[in-house]
């Protein structure tokens, strides 16, 4: 959906779009329906070789993605109560719609491109990649995809400007959101003032005071921000309280859930918002260097960065995916987050999917030195990826996630979000394993601005 | 636990009272176990005590749980109260998403004292041979995950458990939960609300065991001022596609409320957080208990 900023290319399509409407969805998904993919795709971004690639890698990754009930394997689905059902159903099917809704994808791409600031390039760290070379002057080369440039300094914004325009297609006036350490937050007050709508975000009373600065960007953009005490008054618990505020308002509501996790059909949905990072990563790669990116990394809260970027690839079988989760204090210490390492499937705020609960099916309290990456829970699309073997997740401690924030700030003069800085620190165990040349497109995710007052009291600089 | 109350009029299928742990109180007796009592007579069957004739109208019956009390204590306390159908236990969970701010504070309080799904059962295994109304379990899906879905049905029903409720799993993925359930012979409930289309409600109630347990107001539970006028057209609705009980449930916490949604109809009367609220806002046990069949006395009352 998101269409490259360069002029040329985007009249190009713009053209083509609106002279052959039943030739192709903007929006690139499996229907629900025995399609089997091989995505029908045009996208301005790609030309006529990247289609063809594409069309030609079709995998047994064909299981569908989501299958007709929100399903990925036997991960995702839609557990919530059945108040919300028919709101579910009714936002799946307005979701679907946008795919020949030229409109709309009209409207959202200059939203991206005159207020997200898209397309965000793909740099070429020439500093970081120096660092990883081995002595004989081999290694491979890093490049980081700066969603980190645009408005609000994360990609966040990608998926909420989206659902935003949605909301009000929909005729709903009232947004709620969960945030964690508040960057969601953030970017759901931000388009909700926007696009003028009345914005309710619940965060848990724990993160409201480590985060104190968000609640007030938050309320400074005009929204309500509602503390939840319940239960560890943290993020899933903020999630828990704004699903029972959308089962009460359900019909003057809009959730904007901020990752590829609840209910079917947000995996889907937020993904598909976030698809532009790993459109533009294709043709910006191949811009770059004539192919493709050999191995992507990104780091892994709820998942939506990261299938952002890899959903574009998922079918080209040589690309290799890496998540990365945080392992807080270390897997060993049970103060961690790693969800797709130490969890167990089970089922969480609508979804099944890995999750760290204890022997009673209770869920359980993660840790992590990034809030973004807080959760324990994971997108049930990543459980399937990891389940069938075509992503690999590791778990990145504090302590290496801060030792990555300050090598990029050094290195790079590039000061990253801690949650991007745990995918940046794979690459220390990643790189010496590389061949020469190798491409490695990592996910800037954020900037760090949000997380100098975390970092000052850990680092010495 | 709380308990919640509801009436039915059925014989043949279990009513499901809300019942759910209430912690607030100090226990002498045993500080390490939770504690929750039901007080219901022989369970053999699901024969209610309150059968009658002239079964047009719902009968209220009110089980009455407080979690200090030991179990022979209120089983004596209520002895005479035999007008309870059915008793509803709630499973405490970390993220209850259908739950209002009642019962999450009391399943909060549960959780903190250690109550969990085993100490539950212990609990059950002794009490339920004492009672004489059917008990079914409030609980969210993932605990049953957990523990596995054919060995929860086995371990419920060895305790003696009747019938299910899960209000985070609907009708499309209920399969494998109706499966195991009715292989055990629990009945599992299903909920319809009233953002429910009439074809899914035909189809949730087609698919329901025991009864159909109807949502009574767009929301989770809680008190609530009335009872939303649509739950009359709902329940004819209902009542036009399927012969099966209905109890309504969510809300209802006034003998008017018990009044009105009899009158429209309903098999039953569903009443769980007014109850959990009247035991957590009580100083003692036994002044818990008091209040409680005071309540009980009145929501009755306005079914006669």
């Amino acid at each position: 959906m998101a269409f490259s900023s360069s002029s040329s290319n985007l009249t190009a399509y713009t053209a083509t779009a609106i002279t052959k409407p039943s030739s192709s969805p903007v929006i690139r998904f499996n229907k629900a329906s025995t399609f089997r993919p091989k995505p029908i795709s045009i996208s301005c971004v790609m030309t006529q070789q990247s289609t063809n690639s594409s069309a030609a890698a079709v995998e047994d990754t064909a299981a569908l993605r989501p299958d007709p009930l929100g399903r990925f394997g036997k991960f995702g689905g839609k557990y919530v109560p059945e108040t919300l059902m028919y709101a579910l159903s009714e936002l799946e099917t307005a979701f679907r719609a946008l795919a020949t809704d030229y409109e709309f994808q009209k409207k959202l791409d200059g939203i991206l491109r005159d207020y997200v600031g898209r397309e965000s390039p793909l740099y070429f760290a020439e500093r970081l990649t120096e660092h990883y070379k081995r002595p004989n002057g081999e290694g491979p080369e890093i490049y980081l995809k700066r969603e980190d440039l645009n408005h609000t300094g994360a990609h966040k914004i990608n998926n909420a400007v989206a659902q935003a325009l949605l909301a009000k297609k929909l005729g709903k006036e009232r947004i709620i959101a969960e945030t964690g350490a508040g960057q969601h937050g953030v970017a759901t007050a931000t388009v909700c003032a926007r696009f003028g709508l009345k914005c309710i975000i619940y965060m848990g009373a724990q993160d409201m005071e480590r985060q104190a600065l968000n609640v007030f960007r938050m309320r400074l953009l005009g929204a309500e921000v509602r503390a939840v005490h319940s239960g560890t008054a943290t993020l899933k618990d903020a999630t828990s309280e704004a699903i029972r505020d959308w089962v009460t308002n359900v019909e003057t509501t809009h959730y904007i859930l901020g990752s590829v996790a609840g209910p079917h059909p947000y995996p889907m949905m937020v993904r598909e918002f976030h698809a532009v990072i790993g459109k533009e990563t294709r043709k910006q790669a191949l811009e770059k260097w004539g192919g493709k990116p050999d191995v992507l990394v990104a780091c892994v809260g709820g998942g939506s960065n990261a299938m952002g970027l890899f959903h574009e690839f998922v079918e080209d079988k040589e690309v290799r995916m890496i998540g990365v989760e945080a392992a807080g204090f270390g897997l060993d210490s049970g103060k961690h987050a790693a969800t797709l390492t130490k969890g167990e499937v089970g089922v969480l705020h609508g979804a099944m999917s890995y999750l760290l609960q204890d022997d009673d099916g209770q869920i359980i309290e993660p840790h992590s030195i990034s809030a973004g990456l807080d959760y324990p829970g994971v997108g049930p699309e990543h459980s399937f990826l990891k389940d069938i073997g075509r992503a690999e997740y590791h778990s990145i401690t504090d302590e290496e996630a801060l030792e990555a924030f300050k090598r990029l700030s050094r290195l790079e003069g590039i000061i990253p979000a801690l949650e991007t800085s745990h995918a940046l620190a794979y690459l220390e165990k990643l790189c010496p394993t590389l061949p020469n040349g190798a491409k490695v497109v990592l996910n800037c995710s954020g900037r760090g601005d949000k997380d100098v007052h975390t970092a000052i009291k850990h680092l010495q600089v | 636990m709380y308990l919640s109350i509801a009436a039915t009029k059925s014989s043949a299928s279990s009513v499901v009272h809300h019942l759910q742990h209430n912690n607030n109180n100090n226990n002498n007796n045993n500080n390490n176990k939770p504690h929750s009592l039901f007080r219901l007579h022989s369970p053999k069957s699901i024969q209610f005590p309150l059968k009658s004739k002239s079964f047009k109208s719902p009968m209220a019956t009110l089980a009455v749980a407080s979690t200090t009390l030991g179990l022979s204590d209120t089983f004596t306390k209520l002895k005479h109260d035999r007008k309870l159908d059915i008793i509803e236990l709630g499973v405490p969970y970390s993220d209850p998403l259908a739950d209002g701010p009642v019962i999450q504070a009391a399943a909060t309080r549960a959780l903190a004292r250690g109550t969990n799904l085993d100490s539950i059962l212990n609990m059950l295994k002794q009490v339920i041979p004492q009672l004489s109304c059917p008990i079914a379990l409030f609980t969210y899906y993932n605990p049953i995950l957990k523990r596995g879905v054919e060995k929860f049905m086995v371990t419920v029903k060895e305790v003696g458990v009747h019938g299910l409720v899960v209000p985070d799993v609907p009708l499309e993925e209920t399969e494998l939960l109706r499966q195991e359930a009715s292989k055990h012979n629990i009945e599992l409930v299903l909920l319809t609300t009233p953002t429910t289309p009439r074809e899914r409600m035909k189809a949730i109630v087609e698919a329901t065991k025991g009864f159909l347990y109807l949502v009574s107001s767009i929301g989770v539970t809680g008190a609530r001022t009335s009872v939303s006028g649509k739950v009359q057209s709902l329940l004819q609705e209902i009542k036009a596609e399927s012969s099966k009980p209905v109890a309504v449930g969510f809300g209802i916490s006034t003998p008017e409320h018990v009044k009105q949604v009899a009158g429209w109809g309903a098999d039953g009367v569903i009443v769980g957080s007014a109850v959990v609220k009247i035991l957590g806002d009580a100083t003692s046990p036994e002044e818990g208990l008091k209040k409680l069949e005071e309540f009980t006395k009145s929501l009755k009352s306005a079914l006669i």
